[in-house]
C-alpha cells in the first residue's frame, strides 16, 4: 500500500492501477486523439486553411493525403476537424460525409450512404435517377440555403481512396471531382490513402479534374526521437488524479527506456502492440513498468511465427521437412512430390540400424497432408484433379535457416535426426 | 504476468473455476486475461491466436467467455460461407433478432456497419464485446474487404475481434496492409503435459497410476507420429479395453507384462493412426481382386507397364526378337528420373493394345468386349482418362494404381511384372 504522504489527494494502489489501465488503453486501443499532433504542423496548417476556405469563402477544393499505414492520416484529419468545429460558422454550415473504401465497395452503395449522411432520404423518396451525375446534382441542389444563393458547403472524406479507384468507370470519383471543379456547390474532397502511386490508378478524365494537391505524411524521425515518442505515449498525463503516483510512474518509464535504448530493437512500425504488451503486465502486485517487462514485450513482438509452429511438429513430420530440405539442396529448388520425399526418407532409414521410423505409406501420406494443411508446403502449380495425391508436385515454403533454427530449439530431438539435417550429402 | 487467480474486475470464484477447466494452459489464459483487462476497459482491437490443432485455442477462449459471462459471439468461418451469415449471427447475439431482421437481402458490409452503429448509439455498451472467429483462415477466401474491416471494428464501439487459426499471420496479410492484430502463440503441449491431460480422462474403475502407466506406454509408441491431443484421446479410449483384457481375465497384473501383450497390437494400430476414415489404398486393396475378369487384369497390367515404362523401351520388352539395343542410351541417367517417383505418364490407346496383345499369351481378337472392359476400368478409377472429352479417336489414359496393388494382381495371373519394368532393370 502507498505510504506516501502526498499533499494532493492520493488514491489506493488498486484504483491507481485501474486508472492507469483506463487511460493508457484508451490511448493504445481506441486511438484517442492526442492534444496536439507532433511532427505534422505544416500539413496541419495547410489542411486547416484549405478547409476553412471552402467553408467560409465557398471555394471548392480537393486534396489527397498520402502516407504509409499508421502514419497518422486519419488522426491529422480528425484533429483539423476538431479545431475547425470550434468556430461557430463552421459548426453551423459545414456538412460532412465520411465514406470508406472498405465499406462502400460499389458506387450505388456509396450514393445511398451519401444520401443517408446528408439526411436527404425523405427528399429523395422514391425518385429514380437516370445517372449518377443527376442524382448527385439533385442532392447538392437540395442543400441550397433559403435564399437560393448557394448551397451549403459539403466535406467529402474518402478513406481508403485507392479502393474507390477500382469501382467501375470510377463514376463516384469523376462526379465528385467534377462538382469540385465546376461552380455548382462548394465541396471539399479529401482522400486518404496508403498507396504512393495512387495517381496512376486514376483515369485520365478523373485525374484532370483533380487538383493534384497531395500531402505526404512520411515519417522523418530519427531513432532517438522515435524512442522518445514511444516513451511519451507510455507516460501518464498531467491531469492524473494522483499526482505523486504519476510522477513516479513517468520517472520509472524514462529511466528504464534510457537504460535500454541500446538493446531495444523495435522492428515494427506500429508500436501499439509493444506498448500494449508492456501495459498488460502492470498490476497491483507490480505497479510499474520494469526493464524486464520491456525486454519481454520486445522479444514477444519479434517472435518468429514459423519457428513457433515448427516447434510443435511431430518427429516424423520434422524428418519429412529435413528430407525436403535435402531435395531442395540437391535439385536446387525444383518441386517435389510425396514419393520423392518418402524415397529420401527411406535412404536415411537404411543408414540407421533400428527401424523405429519405418512407417507405412499411409502414415507418411497423412503427415505430408498435415504439413500441407499448415501451409508449410504448397502445390507448385495449383491443385490438379488429374494427378494422384502422392504424385502432386509441391514446394517448401520454409527457408534453410528457419529449419536449422527450429531444429536447435526442438525439444528432445534425436541426435541422428540432427546429424542428418546438418550433413552435407543427402 | 499475473497468476490466473487474481485479476481486478473479475470474480475470484469464477476465475478458480476457469483455471480448473484449463490444465496446462494457465499461462496463456493469464496472458489473454491481462490483455483483455477489466470488462469496462478497452481491449486491443484485434487479437490473432495461432497454434497447432488441438492446442486449446478454442477451448481456452470459450471457457473464459462462458465462465466470466462476457458478451460474445462465436462464429465458425466454416459455417459462414457468405458474409451475410456472419453479419446475422453477430447482430443476433449482440442486439437480438429485431436488429438482425433489419439486414436487407444479401447485405453488404456497409449495411452491417450502419445497423451496428445505429444500435450502439441507442444502447451504448458498458463492457467490451467479443467476436470470436474460429478457422479464420477461411476469411482470406471471402471478399477482400472483410478481413481489414473486421480488424478495425473497434472504431465503432468497444468491441474486440479474436481470430483463431492454425496458419501464421504472415499468410493472411492483405496486399496493401491493414491494422495488424496482436499475435498470440499457443504452444504445443509437451510430453509431460500430454500425460497429465490424458491421465485426467480415466474411468474410475482403475487406479490413477495404472492408467498413467498405460498412457505412458501409449505415448511412447505414438508420440513420434502424432502429437494431436484429440487423436491421442481417441486412441487411448480405443485401446484401453485391449490393455485391460488380461487384468479383467485375472491373468496378469504387472505392467511390463501387460506392455508386452499390448505392444504388437499398438504397432498394428499405428498403421491406422489418424485413419478413422478408410484410406484409398485400403479401399482398392480391400476391393476384391478376384472380381476383375481375366482380360481386365491383363489390361490393367498392360496399362501399368505403358505408364511406367518409357515408350522407347517397349521394343526391348515386348518384341520377341528385338535385336541389338545400345546400352548407353538405354540405362537411366540418374535416380531422379525414376518413373516411380515422378508418377504415371499418359499413353495412347494404341500403345495399350499393343502391349496387351504381347503380354497376353493366348490370341485375342479386338472385339467390343475388350474395349468395354477398358471403359469399365476407367469407371472403377483404376485408369484415368487424360485427354479431352471431345477427342474420340485417340483417347489417352493414365494408370492410377500403386505398385503393391499391381503386384498382387499379377500374382493372381502368374505374371512376373517386375521383369518387365524399366525401373527395376
Amino acid at each position: 500500500m502507498s505510504k506516501r504522504k502526498a499533499k494532493d489527494a492520493h488514491l489506493p494502489i488498486g484504483e491507481c492501477i485501474s486508472q492507469v489501465h483506463q487511460i493508457l488503453r484508451k490511448r493504445f486501443c481506441h486511438q484517442q486523439l492526442p492534444v496536439k499532433p507532433e511532427g505534422v504542423e505544416a500539413q496541419h496548417k495547410h489542411l486547416a486553411e484549405l478547409l476553412k476556405r471552402t467553408v467560409v469563402h465557398g471555394e471548392s477544393n480537393s486534396v489527397l493525403i498520402v502516407g504509409p499505414r499508421g502514419a497518422g492520416k486519419t488522426m491529422l484529419l480528425r484533429s483539423v476537424l476538431r479545431e475547425l468545429s470550434q468556430e461557430t460558422e463552421v459548426q453551423k454550415n459545414l456538412l460532412q460525409v465520411h465514406l470508406n473504401g472498405l465499406l462502400q465497395t460499389d458506387d450505388r452503395i456509396a450514393l445511398k450512404e451519401i444520401t443517408r449522411q446528408l439526411q436527404l432520404e425523405n427528399v429523395v423518396g422514391d425518385k429514380v435517377f437516370g445517372s449518377f451525375a443527376e442524382n448527385l446534382t439533385f442532392l447538392l441542389d437540395a442543400l441550397k440555403k433559403g435564399d437560393r444563393s448557394s448551397s451549403r458547403p459539403v466535406l467529402f472524406v474518402l478513406d481508403e481512396f485507392d479502393l474507390f479507384a477500382q469501382h467501375k468507370n470510377q463514376t463516384l470519383l469523376y462526379n465528385l471531382f467534377d462538382v469540385s471543379q465546376s461552380a455548382q456547390a462548394p465541396v471539399a474532397v479529401v482522400g486518404l490513402t496508403c498507396r504512393l502511386d495512387v495517381l496512376e490508378l486514376l483515369e485520365k478524365r478523373v485525374k484532370s479534374r483533380f487538383s493534384h494537391r497531395q500531402m505526404y505524411l512520411l515519417s522523418k524521425l530519427t531513432f532517438p526521437q522515435y524512442l522518445e515518442r514511444i516513451r511519451d505515449q507510455l507516460s501518464l498525463p498531467d491531469d492524473f488524479p494522483d499526482g505523486k503516483f504519476a510522477q513516479e510512474w513517468n520517472a520509472a518509464v524514462t529511466v528504464n527506456f534510457s537504460e535500454l535504448f541500446n538493446v531495444l530493437l523495435l522492428q515494427k512500425k506500429e508500436t501499439y502492440s509493444f506498448q500494449m504488451m508492456c501495459l498488460s503486465r502492470v498490476s497491483v502486485a507490480r505497479p510499474s513498468i520494469t526493464p524486464t517487462d520491456l525486454l519481454d514485450a520486445s522479444r514477444f513482438c519479434l517472435a518468429d511465427a514459423n519457428a513457433n509452429m515448427l516447434h510443435g511438429l511431430s518427429i516424423l513430420e520434422l524428418c519429412l521437412i529435413i528430407a525436403m530440405k535435402h531435395l531442395n539442396d540437391v535439385y536446387e529448388g525444383e518441386p517435389f512430390n510425396l514419393q520423392m520425399v518418402h524415397n529420401e526418407f527411406k535412404k536415411f532409414l537404411q543408414r540407421k540400424s533400428n527401424s523405429m521410423y519405418n512407417f507405412e505409406q499411409p502414415i507418411i501420406m497423412k503427415a505430408f497432408e498435415h504439413l500441407q494443411q499448415l501451409e508449410l508446403i504448397r502445390p507448385a502449380d495449383g491443385a490438379s484433379a488429374k494427378t494422384q495425391r502422392e504424385f502432386q508436385l509441391m514446394r517448401l515454403m520454409l527457408d534453410h535457416s528457419q529449419i536449422m533454427e527450429a531444429l536447435q530449439k526442438y525439444p528432445q530431438c534425436p541426435t541422428d535426426v540432427k546429424q542428418w539435417a546438418t550433413s552435407a550429402f543427402a | 504476468m499475473e497468476g490466473l487467480l487474481e485479476h481486478p474486475g473479475y470474480d475470484g470464484e469464477k476465475l478458480r473455476r476457469v483455471s480448473e477447466q484449463l490444465p496446462c494452459r494457465e499461462v496463456q489464459a493469464g496472458m489473454l486475461l491481462s490483455l483483455m483487462g477489466e470488462p469496462q476497459q478497452y481491449c486491443y482491437p484485434s487479437l490473432f491466436i495461432y497454434g497447432h490443432r488441438a492446442s486449446g485455442k478454442s477451448h481456452v477462449v470459450n471457457v473464459l467467455m462462458k465462465e466470466l459471462e462476457l458478451p460474445h459471439v462465436t462464429v465458425s468461418c466454416v459455417e459462414c460461407v457468405s458474409s451475410a451469415l456472419l453479419f446475422e449471427q453477430v447482430l443476433l447475439s449482440f442486439f437480438g433478432c429485431d436488429a438482425a431482421s433489419l439486414l436487407p437481402r444479401s447485405p453488404s458490409l456497409s449495411d452491417f456497419v450502419r445497423i451496428y452503429k445505429q444500435r450502439t448509439s441507442e444502447f451504448p455498451s458498458k463492457q467490451t464485446r467479443y467476436i470470436v472467429m474460429e478457422q479464420a483462415e477461411l476469411l482470406r477466401d471471402a471478399s477482400v474487404n472483410l478481413l481489414p474491416a473486421l480488424l478495425r471494428l473497434q472504431e465503432l464501439d468497444n468491441v474486440s475481434v479474436i481470430l483463431l487459426s492454425e496458419i501464421v499471420w504472415d499468410k493472411f496479410r492483405p496486399n496493401t496492409g491493414c491494422f495488424e492484430p496482436l499475435l498470440l502463440h499457443f504452444p504445443d503441449y509437451s510430453k509431460a503435459e500430454l500425460l497429465q491431460i490424458l491421465s485426467a480422462g480415466r474411468n474410475s474403475s482403475y487406479s490413477a497410476e495404472f492408467y498413467s502407466s498405460y498412457i505412458n506406454i501409449l505415448l511412447g509408441v505414438f508420440y513420434t507420429v502424432c502429437r494431436d491431443l484429440r487423436e491421442l484421446q481417441h486412441l487411448a479410449a480405443l485401446n484401453f479395453s485391449k490393455f485391460c483384457e488380461p487384468v479383467a481375465e485375472g491373468k496378469e497384473t504387472e505392467t511390463h507384462k501387460l506392455w508386452k501383450n499390448i505392444e504388437p497390437h499398438l504397432k498394428k494400430a499405428m498403421q491406422t493412426v489418424y485413419l478413422r476414415e478408410v484410406s484409398r489404398s485400403e479401399l482398392s486393396s480391400g476391393f476384391a481382386l478376384h472380381v476383375l475378369p481375366y482380360y481386365s487384369k491383363f489390361l490393367l497390367i498392360a496399362a501399368y507397364l505403358a505408364s511406367y515404362n518409357p515408350a522407347r523401351t517397349d521394343k526391348r520388352f515386348f518384341v520377341k526378337h528385338h535385336g541389338k539395343i545400345k546400352k548407353t542410351n538405354f540405362l537411366k541417367k540418374n535416380e531422379k528420373t525414376s518413373n516411380h517417383l515422378l508418377g504415371p505418364k499418359p499413353f495412347p490407346l494404341d500403345r495399350l493394345l499393343a502391349i496387351f496383345y504381347s503380354v497376353v499369351d493366348s490370341r485375342v481378337a479386338p472385339t467390343a468386349s475388350i474395349f468395354s472392359q477398358i471403359s469399365s476400368l476407367v469407371t472403377l478409377q483404376l485408369l484415368t482418362l487424360v485427354s479431352h472429352d471431345d477427342q474420340l479417336d485417340s483417347p489417352k489414359y493414365k494408370c492410377a494404381v500403386s505398385l503393391d496393388f499391381i503386384s498382387a494382381i499379377s500374382r493372381t495371373v502368374n505374371f512376373d511384372i517386375v521383369k518387365y519394368l524399366y525401373d527395376f532393370l
